[in-house]
C-alpha cells in the first residue's frame, strides 16, 4: 500500500523508514529518493566521462575502412 | 554494397556510448575496447540484418550484450585488475562529487552482481527505457524493474548510506554547520 503514494509522501516515508533501519531493524525495502538521485548522478557521471571522450580513432577507422568497400 | 551513410553515422554515434557500456560490463578499458572491436565487426558483417529505422543503438548494444555473455564473462575472474585501471581512463571527475565518494562508488559497482550491474547502467546511465533494456537483455520488463531496484539498495548498502545525508562530503560539511550552531 506504501508503494504507490504521492511522490512527496513516498519521499519522506522512505527517509523515515531508512532512518528507522539505522537503529537496527530489517534491511531497506527502498530508497530515499535523495539517495537514488545522488546514485544515479555518480553512475551517470562515470559513464559520461567515458562518453566525452568521443570516438578512437581505431574505431573511427574501423568504421569507415568497411564503409565504401564490398564487404567480401 | 557500399554501407548507406545514414547508417555508418548511426553505428559511428553509438561507439562511445557502447565503449562506457562495455567498460562497465568488463571493469577493464583494454578488454572492453577489445569487446567493442570484435562487436562492431560484428555489427557490420550483418549490417543487413540490422532494419532501418530501429534504434541502431539498442541493436549494437544487443550484440555487445551477448557478445561479452558468450566470450568474456568467463574471462573476467582470471584477467581482473579492474579498479586501478579503471581509474586510469577516468582522470578527470564533476566538481560536485568528492573523490573518496566517487571511487566507493565505482568499488561498490564493481561489486554488483552482473545482471543487476548492466540493468542499471542501460537505464540509468545509458538512457534506454525499461523496454528497450528488456529487449538488449531479452528478459522480462518486470524483471528489468527488479535488477535495477536491487542494484540501487545493493550499492547504498556497499557504500553504507540509507540517506542522502550520508554522502561524504555533505555529511562532513552539515557536521561543521550543526556543530557552530
Amino acid at each position: 500500500m506504501n508503494e504507490r503514494k504521492p511522490l512527496g509522501q513516498q519521499s519522506q516515508m522512505e527517509t523515515a523508514a531508512a532512518h528507522r533501519n539505522k537503529k537496527g531493524a530489517a534491511k531497506p525495502a527502498k530508497l530515499s529518493r535523495e539517495v537514488q538521485a545522488r546514485l544515479g548522478q555518480q553512475l551517470r557521471a562515470m559513464y559520461d566521462e567515458v562518453v566525452n571522450q568521443g570516438v578512437p580513432d581505431r574505431f573511427a577507422d574501423l568504421i569507415n575502412r568497411i564503409n565504401g568497400k564490398d564487404r567480401h | 554494397m557500399p554501407m548507406d551513410e545514414n547508417v555508418r553515422k548511426a553505428v559511428l554515434n553509438a561507439v562511445p556510448s557502447l565503449r562506457a557500456f562495455a567498460i562497465s560490463l568488463c571493469g577493464n578499458v583494454d578488454r572492453a575496447d577489445d569487446l567493442v572491436q570484435e562487436t562492431l565487426l560484428r555489427a557490420l558483417a550483418n549490417i543487413d540484418s540490422f532494419q532501418p529505422g530501429t534504434n541502431m543503438s539498442a541493436w549494437l548494444f544487443t550484440i555487445l550484450r551477448n557478445h561479452f555473455r558468450s566470450e568474456y564473462r568467463k574471462r573476467r575472474r582470471e584477467v581482473e585488475d579492474g579498479e586501478g585501471h579503471y581509474a586510469e581512463t577516468l582522470k578527470s571527475q564533476p566538481d560536485q562529487i568528492g573523490q573518496v565518494e566517487f571511487r566507493e562508488f565505482r568499488e561498490a559497482l564493481a561489486q554488483l552482481p552482473a545482471d543487476q550491474r548492466e540493468a542499471l547502467v542501460l537505464v540509468g546511465a545509458s538512457g534506454f527505457s525499461y523496454e528497450e533494456a528488456a529487449h538488449i537483455c531479452d528478459c522480462a520488463v518486470g524483471t528489468i524493474k527488479s535488477r535495477v531496484n536491487r542494484a540501487r539498495t545493493r550499492l547504498a548498502e556497499l557504500m553504507g548510506i540509507d540517506s542522502a545525508d550520508e554522502f561524504g562530503p555533505d555529511q562532513q560539511t552539515r557536521a561543521v554547520l550543526a556543530s557552530g550552531e
